[in-house]
């Protein structure tokens, strides 16, 4: 298993993206902090960041990876290895490289200019969604066969996590206004680690008075020791289930 | 050696394999033939565990191969179209594979690497490499680690001449050691010093599986083309 995890991140490191990303998010992070003199607010802008880029380039990057691996799938599908430890070791080199990345380009600027609760919960949540879009980004790829439909599949699920899921949860909140929602939308929270993630970082930050009657319901659920348990329990599933499945699904793939 | 029994496959409506059952011992030679689609790579696959059949099992060894994948280790399996990393080099295949697959005790064979002339373009990308070329590097990888069975898929396809030779020099010594051989090809006019027995497909069932003796014998040809002719025309 670690020879092929190692032969995996070379082949990552040889592939320029991943450095260009890291300089990237190092760059917006770094720079984010010297325009703001006040890094808290410097922290509010990257939380967006955080939010929307790093599932994208986490999806998209090991969707395409996935499918650029194909030959070398192949290759190691004929020799004497289990085909869960190929699966395994490919995502545990995807996954490593998107957290070390993300690490590198906005934990550092983070430590260095905003070492608080907020920033590590922020700091935490960014690694999560890093390792959560890889194992979504390899479901999808093993599923479908079609690289466009597959990459296609991928862009389609990001949309939804960021903007549909959204999209929904108003539509569902206007529809039943007239019921007591507060309770059932943490439970809502947690079929979305993009929005469990803001609402976590969030309620952190001084702004969550401003969400009202649901803020301080959430600050009740979210802000105990239980909640925060829960809420980091869930993000650990939405790494498991995907991954889980797409490793059966490839244990069947015929190659 | 390798036994199948009742292996069926679809791929979606289509049936490439439709209940194959097929014996393969050691020290045999054995040519898998039929028209192009019949299911032949497709079997191969099935043994390699590549392609999971819908029914029927496996067995190597007398052992089920559904869940286990050390077999393979006793297996030189060369594709019909090689595909590799394409941002790797030669050398670098090769010291993955030696990295990955390489137990200390065995010997590596080398020979086919010398003999094709790999070693003075190891640094050569597989991207840029010829279908020729790729086909060599296959050919060694399959009989890198010295493995009981050797499996190719067309083995001589894309390659010239000379390396085709060398390939069959290679095949007819390490057939003569004992190793079980499974081929697949079109040209039939280079089976014929090399098989033993014959196994025939066509639309996915295994139409005759007899010695090359016998075939001979049958049918009064000497060459395996005309034997084979004979039989597809007899039908």
């Amino acid at each position: 298993m670690k020879k092929i995890i190692k032969y995996v991140i070379i082949d990552i490191l040889r592939n320029r993206i991943m450095l260009a990303y890291t300089l990237f998010l190092f760059l917006i992070g770094s720079s984010i902090f010297s325009l703001e003199d006040n890094s808290a607010k410097g922290l509010m802008s990257l939380l967006n960041i955080v939010l929307i880029i790093v599932p994208l380039v986490s999806l998209l990057f090991s969707a395409i990876y996935v499918y650029n691996s194909a030959e070398f799938l192949e290759l190691l599908v004929s020799q004497p290895l289990r085909r869960r430890t190929i699966w395994l070791s490919l995502f545990i080199g995807l996954a490593g490289s998107m957290a070390v990345s993300f690490f590198a380009g906005i934990g550092i600027p983070i430590l260095l200019f905003e070492p608080s609760a907020t920033g590590f919960m922020m700091l935490g949540a960014g690694l999560f969604l890093s390792v959560i879009f890889v194992a979504i980004a390899m479901l999808a790829a093993v599923i479908t066969r079609d690289k466009a439909k597959g990459i296609g599949v991928s862009i389609l699920l990001w949309l939804y996590f960021s903007v549909i899921f959204d999209g929904l949860v108003l539509f569902i909140l206007f529809q039943f206004a007239d019921y007591p929602l507060e309770k059932p939308m943490i439970g809502m929270t947690a079929l979305n680690p993009i929005d469990l993630s803001r609402v976590l970082v969030l309620l952190k930050m001084d702004v969550s008075v401003m969400m009202g009657y649901t803020g301080a319901i959430f600050k009740d659920f979210f802000g105990t020791r239980t909640g925060l348990i829960i809420s980091f329990l869930v993000l650990v599933v939405w790494i498991i289930i995907p991954a889980w499945l797409s490793l059966r699904r490839f244990n069947r793939k015929d190659l | 050696m390798i036994i199948a029994s009742n292996v069926s496959k679809r791929f979606g409506k289509l049936k490439v394999l439709d209940d194959v059952s097929v014996t393969c011992g050691k020290g045999e030679c054995i040519a898998l033939i039929g028209p192009n689609g019949c299911g032949k790579t497709t079997l191969i696959k099935c043994v390699l565990g590549m392609v999971i059949p819908n029914s029927g099992f496996i067995t190597f060894n007398g052992k089920n191969i559904t869940h286990d994948w050390q077999y393979r280790s006793r297996i030189g399996y060369m594709p019909q179209i090689g595909r590799y990393p394409d941002n790797m080099s030669i050398g670098q295949v090769l010291g993955m594979m030696k990295d990955i697959r390489g137990r200390g005790e065995k010997k590596l064979d080398e020979e086919l690497i010398s003999r094709f002339g790999l070693n003075d373009m190891l640094n050569k990308r597989m991207r840029t490499l010829s279908g020729g070329t790729r086909q060599k590097v296959s050919a060694s990888l399959a009989f890198l680690f010295d493995p009981d069975v050797l499996i190719l898929d067309e083995p001589t396809a894309g390659l010239d001449p000379v390396s085709s030779e060398i390939l069959k020099e290679k095949i007819i010594a390490e057939k003569a050691k004992g190793k079980l051989v499974l081929i697949t090809s079109h040209i039939l006019s280079e089976l014929d010093d090399l098989v033993t027995q014959v196994v025939f497909m066509q639309d996915g069932k295994i139409c005759f599986h007899k010695n090359l003796d016998a075939l001979r014998e049958e049918t009064g040809e000497e060459k395996l083309s005309k034997a084979i002719a004979r039989v597809m025309l007899a039908k």
